[in-house]
């Protein structure tokens, strides 16, 4: 438990400082804010003693200075106000869009290794609603405790100027409901904020995965179960918030229990003095007003701390990004990369696997050369490794043993970004993003001409199509590009590859997605693409396999053959198998 | 906007009534504490008492205030338990239409901007409800009260109030329907975020690749400080009317004053009254000032509202039938699409034009097409994703729009061409097509579909966390648990899009032979651009930019060179002179 105070601590800690480029401003904040609520308690009592005077003397003249007061303070207070407002929201908001920005620079480079342990729904939770539970901590806690104390000082001084003792009084009611009330909060809330952020977050995820696998669900009549999920999560928040809104009403009643005590307390207080005439008994209504209007400084501490433990949860949840060491990292003193005439890969004693697989190695020993602009194609059963070999190549993931080399140097010599500059990648999985078809494709090249869109769209096949949609290049391809068909999708994410125009071709089962005609003009116009360029190659379709330089088999995360299509196919092994499998139902024409 | 929140939910008509009543006594409590408070003061100050002769007094001050803590404690409590239920019950309810929707809606929505509206959108509709609405009520109804219970005490002050109170709403309304263009742009922006960053969370392999995470994160950047603008013009507006109001206020509590002191000095009113006159005064005020802070929430949460109710409007876009007929279709099913055309909406050309053909029951048949030409749009079509424009499918007869969506769906299982994997084990992923399956049929249904050896590979089996959209596992594996999740349903039509694209040839041949067995109890359609997986069926149907342009036997179509279907199958480019012998004849 302790240990869980100190993180909280620590974090209440790095939250704060956030702050420290706007200690101007925050400074001016509590200024205005003091004024502000001074501005009324001068208003209230100066009222009160006006009227009290007015029933005693007999000459409006005597009443010119609370008059005057009076009237000043209505402009003060409103200006105060206004000023206070503005600055402490300018200031909140500037820091939840920097630590908005802070956190993604975090959680771009943990992509994929470390982000296959969060989830998207839950990360877009942290990203968006944690950061504005951000909000109460730099809105509502840090510039009013500092406002309270000031408020409490003012009020010691105004009070001591009667009596010493109503002074004390006064201030112990203060700082009872100001110390002791957001504690209590504080208590009667901790770890609900906590619980109630991570239950967000997976509901966040259960919507997420919901939204995006509604096909699935619908298919296998899931519907009501998914919905019943939903409930029962929510019945867990609603218990939640059951809790807190009794913690809540709670503070807020006890704020005006004490509210009213210390009105009552000075009342008590004063009217012995007030008949001992220590204090003119015109000062009473003065007095009791004073108290009232002091309270407007210490009534939202509670609430704001009752919401503290979110916020402070909330920071937690960031941290927990921020703090993420990435699975790769660029080195201290990135080489230069080597021209783009001398690009040769090879794989030496590489051994990998994934950090969930225990002791199982999703590739053992491989080692290969991929000679400047030659081809190397992968094949193999499903599972085998292959798509892991070109995350390594990319440095998704850094081998455990072995070396991956570029010209001799090792990868992780690099800079990550240079690096990946080099290659022009499609992945299995291809995404696209929710854009037109000139915004995906301009991911590639930003400054990309109209007749280089066209040309890379030309090369995967799929000017055809773009050239018949109404909109053109700038049809919307809808969530995950799902508003396109498989093939469609994949021929985009194949000319936004090629787009890129990169030295070095990694390309993961290009053409699952496309029928044989369009496969086949595809691979036509990859073949000439390939020219010169340094490829990798990962394919079930053993298709033009002899303009292949080398083949690698990979099973079971080892290379079992190697060698050229007429080697492997003359070898009674795996490769020749896969051959036959595939061809065996063609017509013999 | 009210009266529909209202209606939606009627949970929480009890909690914010309770929260009303609960607020309106506290003030009655309120004004009993201001007024033994002046009595009190009055008696100190001018009747010379001592502790003594108010200690009656003081104790019943004593218990007012307690009162009133209680009261506000209820208070409080009735309008966070209305806040809360109203946000629970918007979500589930729009979560259930969105599902009711179904796919095609979200793909033309961004899913990013729909989980902001079933977040951030029902906890803003959490404020309105549990803040704005009852102070509403308050503002109205306690201004109006402490006017009747200052009449008798100063019919001046009352009239200062009566004229300066309308000031204040009018004020209000004024600079809120000015605001509400701003809170509906800060909205968008906030859901745009939303939806950017989901779409960038997912896609963040993609930008490493074009190297533009860091041109993403100047993306987020800039967003962010846009949100941050938006909400700070809002915030400016409430400012401004919150500052008006407050100097509105102050200045009424300031002349009343002098008013007040003006007739005391000419003994025109006893100090009793014009105290407590002057004690109320605020109170007066402050609902009107508490409405003005919670009014920008209140027009959050409005406009939250909007979206929310606008999605629920939201027609799907398969028409339900209102009966269920009987008797139900029973297996074998055989399934007649009769001159279907169809068009996805927005677009104008038809995705499907005229299609006619069967599929008869026990037996498999094979769709086969270039890429676009609308197979898995007849996925969609079968499923009831998407509406038939004209032409009817019929099951066993029954046309399949007198069934309800749900219902058919039992009938059907279903390997979508992107199948997609919950966070989850393997287990609960397959279990998905039927919650009560043994471990044994789970076991045997990956077996089928050429799964269990590489489950059985993992190191914990059945029970390997899949990851999200099943990213732990190479693109094959998913493959093959999502046929074996259409294999335990054990539905009468099993319908399979593209299950082999990301298959080595043998899994495939392994499939094709598990679809052989298959097929003698059930009805299916597979998809394919692979004659391994194809050649196993009964009869291809060749689709061709929405037309069906073949039918026919695989065996019997391959034979003629100039059909559709061979061509599909066989394409092999010209000019293959390099390539060895038999592979060249071969394909
Ligand atoms: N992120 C991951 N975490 C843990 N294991 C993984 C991960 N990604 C892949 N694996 C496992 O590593 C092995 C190799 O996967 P990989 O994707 O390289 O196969 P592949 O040869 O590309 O197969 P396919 O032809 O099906 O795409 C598989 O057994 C897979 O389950
Ligand atoms: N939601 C949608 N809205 C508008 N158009 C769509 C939508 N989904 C698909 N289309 C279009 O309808 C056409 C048919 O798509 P469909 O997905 O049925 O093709 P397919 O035959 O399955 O192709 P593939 O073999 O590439 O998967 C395509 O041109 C596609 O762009
Ligand atoms: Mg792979």
């Amino acid at each position: 438990m302790t240990r869980k105070r100190s993180v909280a601590l620590r974090t209440a800690w790095r939250l704060l400082a956030f702050l420290r480029p706007f200690i101007p401003q925050i400074v001016v904040t509590v200024l205005l804010g003091g004024i502000m609520i001074v501005a009324n308690m001068l208003l209230l009592s100066m009222a009160s003693y006006l009227i009290a005077g007015a029933a005693i003397v007999t000459m409006i003249v005597l009443l010119s200075i609370p008059i005057t007061i009076v009237r000043l303070m209505g402009l003060v207070r409103a200006s105060a106000r206004y000023g206070e407002r503005l600055l402490s929201h300018n200031v909140t908001f500037r820091l939840l869009a920097h630590i908005r920005v802070a956190v993604y620079r975090r959680l771009a480079p943990l992509a994929p290794a470390r982000l296959l342990q969060l989830r998207s729904g839950d990360l877009l939770a942290r990203l968006v609603s944690d950061v504005d539970e951000l909000q109460n901590l730099y809105l509502r806690v840090v510039a009013p405790v500092l406002v309270a104390v000031l408020v409490t000082i003012v009020t010691y001084w105004l009070f001591a100027v009667f009596d010493p003792a109503l002074a004390l009084i006064a201030v112990a009611f203060l700082v009872i409901s100001g110390l002791a009330l957001p504690l209590l909060a504080l208590r009667l809330t901790r770890g609900l904020g906590r619980e109630q952020l991570a239950l967000r977050g997976r509901v966040n995820v259960h919507i997420v995965e919901s939204l995006q696998g509604m096909s699935d669900l619908l298919a296998y009549g899931q519907a009501t179960r998914r919905r019943e999920e939903l409930a029962a999560w929510e019945k867990r928040l609603d218990r939640l918030q059951r809790r807190l809104a009794v913690a809540g009403g709670l503070q807020e009643g006890l704020q005006e229990l004490l509210t009213g005590l210390a009105v009552w307390s000075i009342l008590v207080l004063a009217i012995p003095l007030a008949v001992s005439a220590q204090i003119n008994r015109v000062y009473l209504g003065f007095l009791a007003m004073l108290m009232l209007a002091a309270f407007e400084a210490i009534t939202p501490l509670a609430q704001a701390f009752g919401q503290l433990g979110h916020s402070l949860a909330a920071g937690e949840r960031l941290f927990r990004i921020i703090d993420m060491p990435p699975t790769v990292s660029d080195p201290p003193q990135p080489r230069a990369l080597p021209a783009s005439s001398s690009l040769e890969l090879a794989f030496e004693g590489v051994q990998f696997r994934y950090e969930e697989q225990g002791q199982q190695r999703t590739l053992t020993d491989i080692s290969f050369r991929v000679p400047a602009g030659a081809r190397v194609a992968i094949v193999g059963p499903s599972g085998a490794g292959k798509s892991t070999l070109l995350r390594l190549v990319l440095r998704f993931w850094d081998p455990q043993a072995g070396r991956i080399l570029l010209d001799g140097q090792d990868l992780r010599s690099f800079a990550l970004a240079d690096l990946r500059r080099l290659m022009g990648v499609v992945t299995q999985d291809t995404y696209l993003f929710n854009d037109t078809i000139r915004g995906n494709l301009l991911l590639a090249a930003p400054s990309a001409t109209e007749e280089q869109l066209w040309r890379a769209l030309a090369l995967a096949q799929l000017d055809d199509f773009v050239r018949q949609l109404p909109a053109g290049l700038d049809t919307w391809v809808g969530e995950q590009g799902l508003k396109l068909s498989g093939g469609e999708r994949q021929r985009l994410a194949i000319a936004r590859a090629l787009l890129k125009d990169a030295p070095i071709l990694l390309l993961d089962e290009v053409t699952a997605h496309l029928d044989r005609l369009t496969e086949q003009a595809l691979l036509e116009a990859l073949n000439t693409l390939m020219e010169g360029r340094t490829t990798l190659l990962v394919t079930h379709r053993l298709l033009n396999m002899e303009r292949m330089d080398e083949i690698l088999v990979l099973d079971e995360g080892r290379i079992v053959e190697r060698g050229r299509h007429e080697q492997l196919l003359a070898r009674d092994g795996l490769y020749r198998r896969l051959w036959e499998v595939q061809n065996a139902l063609l017509p013999l024409a | 906007m009210e009266k529909q929140i209202l209606r939606e939910c009627r949970a929480v008509r009890w909690p914010l009534a309770l929260s009303v009543l609960a607020g309106l006594l506290a003030l009655l409590a309120t004004v009993g504490q201001m007024a033994l408070l002046s009595w009190i003061v009055a008696q100190v100050f001018l009747g010379r008492a001592g502790l003594r002769q108010v200690a009656a007094a003081l104790v019943a001050l004593l218990v007012t205030i307690c009162l009133r803590a209680g009261l506000v404690w209820l208070r409080e409590f009735w309008a966070r338990r209305a806040g809360s239920r109203v946000k629970s019950e918007m979500r589930q309810r729009l979560f259930a239409h969105l599902l009711r929707l179904g796919p095609l809606f979200v793909r033309d929505e961004r899913s990013g901007e729909l989980v902001a509206t079933l977040n951030e959108g029902c906890e803003r509709l959490e404020t309105y409800v549990a803040r704005y609405l009852p102070q509403t009520v308050w503002s109205l109804v306690i201004p109006l009260l402490l006017l009747a219970i200052m009449w008798p005490l100063d019919h001046l002050s009352v009239l200062l109030l009566l004229i300066t109170g309308p000031v204040i709403p009018i004020l209000m309304i004024a600079v809120g329907s000015y605001s509400q263009k701003h809170i509906q742009r800060q909205w968008t922006t906030l859901a745009r975020l939303s939806a950017h960053f989901l779409d960038t969370i997912q896609g963040l392999v993609t930008l490493h690749l074009f190297g533009r995470s860091g041109a993403q994160e100047a993306r987020v950047a800039r967003l962010s400080e846009e949100y941050r603008r938006r909400t700070l013009k809002v915030l400016r507006y409430a400012f401004l009317s919150g500052a008006v109001l407050e100097f509105m206020t102050m200045l009424a509590i300031g002349l009343i004053a002098v008013f007040l002191g003006v007739r005391l000095i000419n003994r025109e009113i006893p100090f009793v009254q014009a105290f407590l006159v002057l004690l109320l005064v605020p109170e007066f005020y402050r609902p009107l000032r508490e409405l003005g802070t919670h009014y920008h929430a209140g027009m959050e949460g409005r406009v939250a509202a909007k979206r929310i109710f606008e999605i629920l409007a939201t027609e799907p876009a398969v028409n339900e039938p209102a009966t269920t007929p009987s008797p139900l279709p029973v297996a074998p099913l055989t399934i007649t699409c009769e001159h279907v055309t169809c068009r996805y909406a927005g677009s104008e050309r038809p995705a499907l034009q005229n299609l006619t053909f069967t599929l008869p029951a026990g037996s498999c048949t094979a769709l086969v097409g270039r890429s676009g030409a609308g197979k898995s749009t007849l996925v969609n079509l079968l499923l009831r994703f998407i509406e038939i424009e004209s032409g009817a499918i019929l099951v066993n007869g029954l046309p399949l729009d007198r069934l309800p969506a749900d219902l058919w769906r039992e009938y059907v299982a279903l390997v979508p061409q992107r199948p997609y994997l919950f966070s989850g084990s393997i287990r609960d992923n397959l279990r998905l097509a039927r919650p009560e399956a043994s471990d044994d049929e789970i076991e045997s249904a990956a077996e089928l579909a050429g799964a269990a050896s590489f489950i059985r590979e993992l190191p914990r089996g059945y029970d390997t966390e899949v990851g999200e959209q099943g990213l732990r596992l190479s693109a094959g594996q998913l493959q093959r648990l999502a046929v074996a999740r259409a294999f335990l349903k054990q539905a009468p039509l099993l319908i399979l899009d593209e299950p082999t694209s990301s298959l080595d040839p043998e899994s495939e041949t392994l499939l094709r032979e598990a679809l052989t067995r298959l097929r003698r109890e059930r009805t299916v359609l597979v998809i394919a651009h692979r004659i391994n997986t194809v050649a196993a069926a009964d009869q291809v149907l060749v689709l061709d930019g929405g037309r069906l342009v073949e039918v026919g036997e695989p065996a019997a179509l391959l034979e003629q060179p100039t059909s559709a279907y061979a061509q599909l199958m066989t394409a092999r480019m010209r000019g293959a002179g390099a390539l060895p012998g038999k592979e060249a004849e071969a394909l």
